[in-house]
């Protein structure tokens, strides 16, 4: 939700020269790419982390420099996951919100929340059907190229000299700068400037409260559909329903169940029918986490307990649940931190008066108040850190099985 | 008591496991071995009830599990030590020995027994194969059951360590006084440690006796084959009462014989390269050398014989002949060496 950052005028205000307004097409995509950087990120580490050592080292001593070995071996191994990680970008780009509402651009998901807003809901509902088909494409696509998964293999060490190690960091210093420093600063000098005005924490406690209610329900709904999707067929295709609910842009997912909600007068404007959206949005990241953990448990320890004379249930009990804890807590952490994250279907469904930390600086955008935003947007980079930690010390269990293995 | 009658296992429309027949003494170990893929693991998910069978039979004691009803794992009372350990990554050696115990007296004799007591508070991960190996077998043998399997418990260890593990594994099972069936790919495995080996050749039993028997008087020339260096010199025998002494003739000397599947006539004898001596001085040589692989104490060579027969003799190293050279083969057994019909 780093949506008031881009805006020109602060560095001309502090900083005394004046820089080129980012808006329009070229400032969202900028915006998003940053805020999307982190998929394409942690998919290519992901696929880095699996690739062994070994292949780099063979081709060098096949007589191939280190440059030549990383384009011919290392890049065919990880394209499918850069690939993968850019589509989820795209998925993610497509379904936000905030970005393009703020820079002015005039994109499916901006369109559908005026016409929301202006009660025109069969056009919105024929706006978010056209999304979905762009989503679907998207979905098709991501399907087809799905990565080789391998176990890690050794680390690639690599000696570099100073002035490389430099290079590295400058060539990393200015995402860092753009994505973190920036918004960072900006907020910081507007809680200087503003104070804490107007900011309850009873929204903090809002966003928290119902955005945990809906982590706690996707972790419980992923276990059965995450250890189904390893046993069978059956179960891969549930995964796959599941993962339909991460494309569906939070507007149309919120346009919907505000029919649902219509239907049935009992569920409108309730929290249930919110942590509803979130959880049929979200469920799938809490689905990824619980499998892979799920699926680095060697299936002989199941086995073992067994034959040590425990039922199903008590080895799932003291096996599988502990072994799997980490990717649950990680999971999560991932459903909460994007729940607290989603503006849009909160706008249109939480209960009157429910304002949480997203939809608060929505309002004070809306009313031209940047400066209340401060404080919200702190705290959500706050709890963002929180999450981030959580959910890296869930991969280093998962790593867990695998460094244990030291066979040689 | 362990009996197993008739049992089979399907994969799909494919056999792997094909009417397996066998009992079990009170503390017997049985040695099952075979070459990769002839369903040796198979058979023992199936005993321990982690896969349906498809036919036949298992009992023990109070419980008897069919194709129809089956008896889940954790009722058999079976204890099992896997290939790659499968030690709860998540709890201490103390905690993986006692992991259904409420009397840990055992737990503690066993890893005492085992000479794990420095690493009870260690986890999984910080111990090594060996090591881990000994908290498997220590975690299955605390628990008591009234049978044990073995699914190749040294294949993940350095070579080393294997012949040492085998006999401490071997004396922990003896002393616990559990019938234990072993599984392995090693026929030296097989033949050292168990009380008893059965050969399994796709899905069938194909013999199961003492490891001698197996050894020398192997059922089928598969089961001769894959006990050890195998070779088949061509000869005469007459089984009938005019020949008492089972009396095999050959070109390189004559020895008792015992008669399988009925051989007479023109007959295959197999001969061990142990059972033949080899010499490069003596006048009147009767083969040639192929090869020869130096073995430290030992050499094997292959010798083509004259009359077109080749085979192994393993001489002292002192004993150097070059390919290509000729030599003097003759048959030094005086134990009766199997005698097939010439196939």
């Amino acid at each position: 939700m780093y949506f008031s950052f881009g805006r020109g005028g602060e560095i001309e205000n502090v900083l005394g020269f004046s820089t080129p307004p980012i808006s329009g097409l070229w400032g969202s995509a900028l915006v998003m790419s940053l805020y999307t950087y982190p998929f394409v990120m942690m998919t290519t580490r992901a696929s880095l982390l699996s690739l062994d050592a070994s292949l780099v080292n063979a081709a060098r001593t096949l007589g191939l420099s280190l440059g030549a070995s990383l384009w011919r071996v290392v890049l065919p191994r990880v394209v499918n996951s850069v690939a993968a990680g850019a589509l989820l970008a795209a998925l993610y780009a497509l379904s936000d919100f905030g970005t393009p509402a703020i820079m002015g651009l005039d994109t499916f998901t901006r369109v559908i929340f005026v016409e929301y807003n202006a009660f025109g809901l069969s056009q919105a509902a024929m706006l978010s059907l056209q999304l979905m088909v762009i989503v679907c494409l998207i979905l098709f696509i991501e399907s087809r190229i799905g990565g080789a998964k391998e176990r890690p293999g050794k680390h690639l060490m690599l000696f570099p000299a100073r002035w490389q190690c430099n290079a590295m960091l400058a060539a990393a210093f200015p995402v860092v700068f753009m994505a973190i420093i920036l918004p960072l600063a900006v907020f910081i000098l507007w809680l200087v400037r503003e104070g804490t005005g107007g900011f309850e924490l009873a929204y903090a406690w809002n966003s928290a409260h119902a955005s945990f209610i809906a982590a706690i329900v996707a972790v419980l709904l992923a276990i059965p559909v995450a250890n189904a999707a390893i046993a069978g067929k059956a179960g891969r295709f549930m995964e796959r329903i599941t993962y339909f609910g991460f494309g569906v842009p939070g507007i149309v997912m919120g346009t919907a169940l505000v029919y649902v909600g219509l239907q049935l007068p009992a569920l409108y404007q309730t929290l249930s029918l919110l942590v509803m959206a979130y959880v049929l949005r979200f469920i799938p990241l809490a689905v990824g986490s619980v499998r892979t953990t799920s699926e680095n448990i060697d299936s002989g320890l199941v086995k073992a307990a067994r034959v040590l004379g425990a039922s199903p249930r008590e080895a799932f009990m003291r096996i599988t649940l502990p072994l799997t804890l980490r990717g649950m807590i990680a999971g999560a952490a991932l459903v909460f931190l994007e729940a607290m994250r989603e503006l849009p279907a909160t706008l249109m469904l939480g209960p009157t008066g429910f304002e949480t930390l997203a939809t608060y600086m929505w309002r004070v955008y809306e009313a031209g108040y940047f400066g209340r935003a401060a404080v919200p947007g702190l705290l959500l980079v706050l709890l963002s850190g929180v999450g981030l930690v959580l959910m890296l010390s869930g991969e280093r269990k998962a790593q867990f099985t695998v460094t244990e293995d030291d066979r040689s | 008591m362990l009996s197993v009658s008739n049992l089979s296992v399907n994969y799909g429309s494919t056999r792997v496991v094909d009417k397996l027949n066998l009992e079990l003494g009170h503390d017997e170990i049985l040695m099952l071995v075979g070459p990769t893929g002839c369903g040796k693991t198979t058979i023992l998910q199936a005993l321990a009830g982690l896969i349906p069978i498809s036919e036949g039979a298992m009992s023990l004691g109070k419980w008897e599990s069919t194709s129809s009803k089956h008896v889940p794992p954790e009722k058999r009372n079976v204890g099992m030590v896997f290939q790659d350990f499968a030690l709860f990554p998540h709890l201490t050696v103390q905690q993986n020995v006692c992991f259904r115990l409420k009397d840990t007296a055992l737990a503690d004799h066993w890893i005492n027994l085992l000479g794990l007591d420095a690493f009870r508070d260690a986890k999984p991960a910080r111990l090594s194969g060996g090591q881990k190996q000994r908290v498997a077998l220590a975690r299955t043998l605390a628990h008591e059951p009234s049978f044990v399997l073995l699914d190749e418990p040294l294949s993940n260890l350095d070579a080393a360590l294997k012949d040492s593990l085998r006999w401490e594994i071997r004396d922990a099972l003896k002393k616990a006084g559990v019938p234990a069936i072993w599984v392995t790919h090693d026929q030296d495995e097989a033949l050292s440690v168990g009380d008893r080996v059965g050969i399994l050749n796709k899905g069938v039993l194909e013999q199961l006796d003492t490891p001698e028997a197996c050894y020398s008087t192997p059922s089928s020339r598969f089961v001769a084959r894959f006990m050890g260096e195998a070779s088949f010199l061509t000869a005469t025998f007459d089984n009938s009462s005019n020949n008492p002494d089972n009396t095999v003739v050959t070109d390189i000397g004559n020895v008792p014989g015992t008669p399988l599947q009925n051989a007479n006539g023109d007959v295959d004898l197999l001969v061990r390269p142990d059972d033949l001596s080899l010499s490069a001085t003596h006048p009147q040589p009767n083969g040639t050398v192929d090869w020869v692989r130096y073995e430290g104490e030992s050499r094997l060579y292959a010798v083509t014989l004259d009359n077109g027969s080749q085979l192994k003799v393993r001489v002292s190293h002192e004993n150097a002949i070059k390919p290509g050279e000729r030599a003097h083969m003759a048959l030094i057994t005086t134990h009766p060496l199997a005698v097939f019909p010439r196939g």
